[in-house]
């Protein structure tokens, strides 16, 4: 096996220039566009149409003008055969029945056409739905913080919340920035990404408590630099498997999965680079010493 | 160097002074290798793919039984009508044709269609899939995973119930029933008044002694809470919900909904409907596999009653009079009914012999049939109308503080459907003609399922077609198995002889987890797949750091010793990382709804098979093909 002898430590400046620009960009992004929220979040309908050959948006969007749906959004979804018709919550009738209608005028204008599915969420639920994942987000940060907390210590926790924060904003940034939907299955991932990223950070945090014990003479920052190289080929073998199956799941997947592996794929990625400069670094910026790891010994392991 | 010390828990840490290093004792393997035997034995329901059947159901009231559908069955099979048909079975009051595939499924619903409904409808025919599991595997109890509609197809409502119309109307009904109580017991209240406001009933007495015996009077009503008051010179009785009663009610309301519901699904033609309450005001209708899901909608939150009234006199009081148009004619009619929809027992569309047009043939139950007995006895020659209630949900947007929310309500359309002499005093059988044949379906279908008690809206709605359902499961399939494989191709190449036993330990992750959520009656999900692809991936993290770890140590230490260390070194970081992912698993459990749950249950069972795996499993591996050898070196 390669032995890695990298000294990331010292290219932490560079690290820190690279993750500001990237939080920049994504808040700046979040603050001027906005989330594309998914139908989940905002309410309203929403129906996937299949069409016998390939067919023209426009030839669509004029048919539904026409049969009074002005402010519905066509767009392909997946293929040029299959479309996908967005329309915003409506006022005066029951929305469910919206979906239906809008199937049917279609099958006037293009027979053959069949309904792949059919999506309908009433603006409160979309609110309660928002309001769920926003609170799931912040439960498995707090939940996360206290767990390091108990079993590190005060500076690990706060380095592994940073890279974490790092990570899901990120993600949102990457979705904001081009515009991608941003629905409940997207959520998931970016809560799986915490569950992926603090799993990374934990065992370099690990390592580094380890060595902290072990290598007494040692300088903090040759410390961690040297348990980052050690738990390198871990990180690197892990990631790979997981952007295997990742990849796995966009190419084959299809349309409905797709939101949900790209915002892990990205994740992954982040999260790796997140557990060797984010955490590490901030450790280092704190002033990590040997001294703060020698009081919560709680579980005596190895030594 | 201190010496290493090991000595956790026994399966994890076998070995130190007293037995040989790097060797599970014979239990030990056993114990492995049962629980993967039994792993494999109830995830083996899930290789056998289940057949397209049709589940053929005699309605409550047609005379027909599972028998006579069965031998209709084997007429028309025999007859050449239907082909294609693997089995017939009967079931507790159903019976299953199993066909052989997909094309044969839809003519032969036509065929038993045609046949057993051309005259009235005396069956519920759904499309299903029967499964196949052998015989001794269902006797173990191994079930097969359920799939989850964006899989199989079919429609997911969540409808909300409008309590506060119920709540009104109830109260509405209650301050009705004072009324004639105090008429009853000539007790003077002070008329003209409106007794009710926000839920409350007040009522107004000139003097505190009306007052006293009124209380006497409603001792009936000791389920709302009472108050007097008295202001300007009057005296009041204000009648309220406590929270208790309006617990109590909701519950009620809820009940009868959720039965009324589960008999209108009965009759939509679905295999397995599912009606659930959700919350506090909330219910849940998942329809697999439904063909025609605009249909499902139609039935499911229509809130439809009759009435049936006489037809006014000259000499009726104006203010007990009604008017509606009929056939373009305007019709006074009595404002109270003689019996409402409630008090039907069974109703059935079926045609005219004569004319050939729909009609609803109904029964009425005991109460009801008296009641019509007495009042048509005493009117013929009378006409008698029947009146249509309908209330059709709408959706208004409201400014409420600053915030626009969105607001139920209904609009409440009454209309004549008949208005006929009365030729005879009628009892407990009639019919209603002057329905088309849909509205005599549908009235007929919602007389016998029973009405709602509180009208209820549909807040969500997620319909899959079956052919979407069927690209979605094989393209989970697909990343699943893609992503396995590269896996698999990976770890061998990168760790050699331990590779493979993490591929095997990974192999049985999998059968692990599949045969713990089909145990559990876990549903499968779309998100639930990409659940198991990202626990294949991420499944291997244990076995890279053990294995990164026996690397490290090589460098100190015996290879025996390596391997060891490796393992019971890596145990606690494991630990760690699993724990907090687990955390976040019960996280999405606990808040998310349909897909994410799905993708939660997956990812929580995953780190729970995949920790027993990578650690255990892979140890016992090792150990087998390394324990108890003069080691010199050591390739991984």
């Amino acid at each position: 096996m390669k032995e890695f002898d990298f000294d990331f430590m010292s290219k932490r400046q560079i690290a820190l220039g690279l993750s500001l620009v990237l939080l920049s960009v994504s808040i700046g992004s979040f603050f001027v566009q906005g989330m594309n929220l998914g139908l989940d979040f905002t309410g309203g309908s929403l129906v996937e149409i299949g069409f016998e050959s390939e067919i023209e948006t426009e030839l669509v969007r004029d048919h539904l003008v026409d049969a009074g749906f002005e402010n519905g959004t066509v767009q392909y979804f997946g293929s040029n055969r299959d479309l996908l018709i967005r329309v915003p919550p409506t006022i005066g009738q029951e929305g469910a029945q919206l979906s239906d209608q809008i199937y049917s005028s279609i099958l006037e204008g293009f027979p053959g056409a069949s309904l792949r599915q059919a999506s309908f969420v009433g603006p409160a639920v979309g609110d309660e739905l928002a309001e769920d994942g926003g609170l799931a987000l912040l439960a498995a940060l707090i939940v996360v913080m206290i767990y390091i907390l108990f079993r590190f210590t005060k500076l690990f926790s706060i380095g592994a919340v940073t890279a974490l924060a790092h990570d899901v904003v990120i993600v949102l940034g990457v979705f904001s920035f081009f515009q991608w939907t941003f629905d409940l299955t997207v959520l998931a991932a970016l809560l799986a990404v915490i569950g992926y990223s603090l799993n990374d950070t934990i065992v370099v945090s690990d390592r580094i408590r380890e060595n902290f014990r072990r290598l007494a003479k040692r300088s903090a920052l040759d410390t961690v630099n040297k348990s980052l190289n050690q738990t390198l080929g871990r990180t690197l073998v892990t990631s790979l498997t997981t952007l295997f199956v990742l990849v796995s799941l966009l190419i084959f997947g299809g349309e409905v999965i797709r939101g949900f592996a790209s915002a892990l794929t990205i994740g992954v990625v982040i999260g790796t680079y997140s557990s060797i400069y984010v955490a590490a670094s901030v450790l280092l910026g704190l002033g990590i010493k040997r001294e703060d790891l020698l009081v919560p010994e709680t579980e005596e392991v190895v030594l | 160097m201190n010496e290493y010390q090991s000595g956790s828990a026994p399966l994890l840490g076998v070995g130190g002074s007293s037995g040989p290093i790097n060797s599970f004792r014979g239990w030990q393997y056993f114990l492995i290798f049962f629980v993967l035997a039994l792993g494999s034995i109830y995830a083996a329901p899930n290789l056998f793919q289940p057949d397209p059947a049709l589940e053929v159901r005699a309605v409550s009231s047609s005379s027909m039984d599972a028998g006579g559908i069965k031998s209709s069955v084997e007429n028309l099979r025999e007859s050449g009508e239907i082909s294609g048909v693997k089995k017939i079975e009967i079931t507790d009051d159903s019976v299953v044709i199993r066909m052989n595939d997909n094309e044969s499924q839809l003519r032969a619903k036509d065929a038993v269609e045609n046949r057993l409904n051309a005259v009235e409808q005396t069956v519920v025919i759904a499309l299903a899939r029967a499964r196949t599991t052998p015989d001794w595997l269902s006797s173990l109890g191994g079930v097969p995973m359920n799939l989850g509609l964006d899989l199989f197809g079919g429609a997911h409502f969540l409808l909300q119930v409008n309590m506060d119309d119920y709540l009104d109307g109830v109260v509405n009904s209650a301050s009705e029933a004072m009324r004639d109580a105090l008429i009853e017991k000539r007790i003077r209240f002070i008329p003209g008044r409106n007794w009710l406001s926000d839920k409350t009933i007040s009522i107004p007495f000139r003097s505190e002694e009306l007052r006293d015996s009124a209380i006497e009077a409603l001792t009936d009503f000791s389920e709302y809470s009472l108050e007097e008051q008295e202001r300007g010179g009057e005296f009041y009785l204000v009648y309220g919900l406590t929270e208790d009663r309006v617990a109590e009610l909701e519950d009620r309301a809820i009940d009868q909904n959720l039965t009324s519901l589960r008999n209108r699904v009965n009759e939509l033609g679905v295999s397995e409907p599912q009606v659930q309450r959700l919350g506090r005001s909330r219910i849940v209708v998942d329809l697999p596999g439904i063909q025609d899901s605009a249909r499902a909608k139609e039935i499911l939150n229509k809130f439809a009653n009759l009435e049936f009234r006489l037809e006014a006199l000259p000499n009726s009081r104006r203010s007990q009079i009604e008017s509606y148009d009929y056939e373009g004619i305007p019709r006074e009619i009595l404002s109270r009914n003689i019996v409402t929809g409630n008090n039907v027992q069974d109703a059935q569309q079926a045609y005219d012999p004569e004319t050939g047009q729909p009609q609803v043939n109904i029964q009425l139950d005991n109460d009801g049939g008296r009641r019509m007995n007495a009042v048509t006895k005493d009117n013929v020659g009378r006409s008698m109308a029947i009146l249509f209630i309908e209330q059709k949900p709408r959706v208004r947007k409201k400014n409420v503080e600053g915030n626009i929310v969105e607001e139920f309500y209904s609009v409440e359309e009454k209309r004549l459907i008949s208005v006929a002499t009365i030729q005879s005093a009628l009892g407990f059988n009639f019919r209603i003609t002057g329905l088309d044949l849909r509205e005599a379906q549908d009235l007929a279908l919602l007389l016998r399922a029973g009405a709602l008690a509180a009208p209820m809206y549909i807040v969500e709605e997620r319909t899959v077609g079956a052919q979407l359902g069927d690209e979605n499961i094989r393209s989970g399939w697909y990343s699943v198995i893609g992503g396995f494989l590269c896996v698999l191709l990976f770890m061998v190449f990168y760790y050699k002889w331990f590779g493979l036993a993490a591929n095997f330990a990974l192999t049985m992750n999998l059968v692990l987890l599949v045969s713990i959520m089909s145990v559990l009656g876990a549903t499968l999900t779309l998100p639930g797949i990409a659940g198991i692809v990202l626990t294949v991936g991420m499944a291997v993290d244990a076995n890279v750091l053990i294995f990164s770890r026996i690397r490290e140590e090589l460098k100190e230490r015996s290879p025996q010793k390596a391997i060891q260390a490796g393992f019971d070194r890596a145990l606690l970081t494991i630990t760690d990382a699993n724990v907090t992912t687990f955390f976040v698993a019960i996280i999405l459990l606990s808040i998310g709804s349909g897909p994410v749950k799905g993708f939660a249950v997956t990812l929580a069972v995953g780190i729970v098979t995949s920790m027993f795996s990578s650690i255990l499993v892979t140890r016992a591996l090792v150990n087998l093909i390394y324990g108890n050898r003069n080691l010199q070196a050591l390739t991984i």
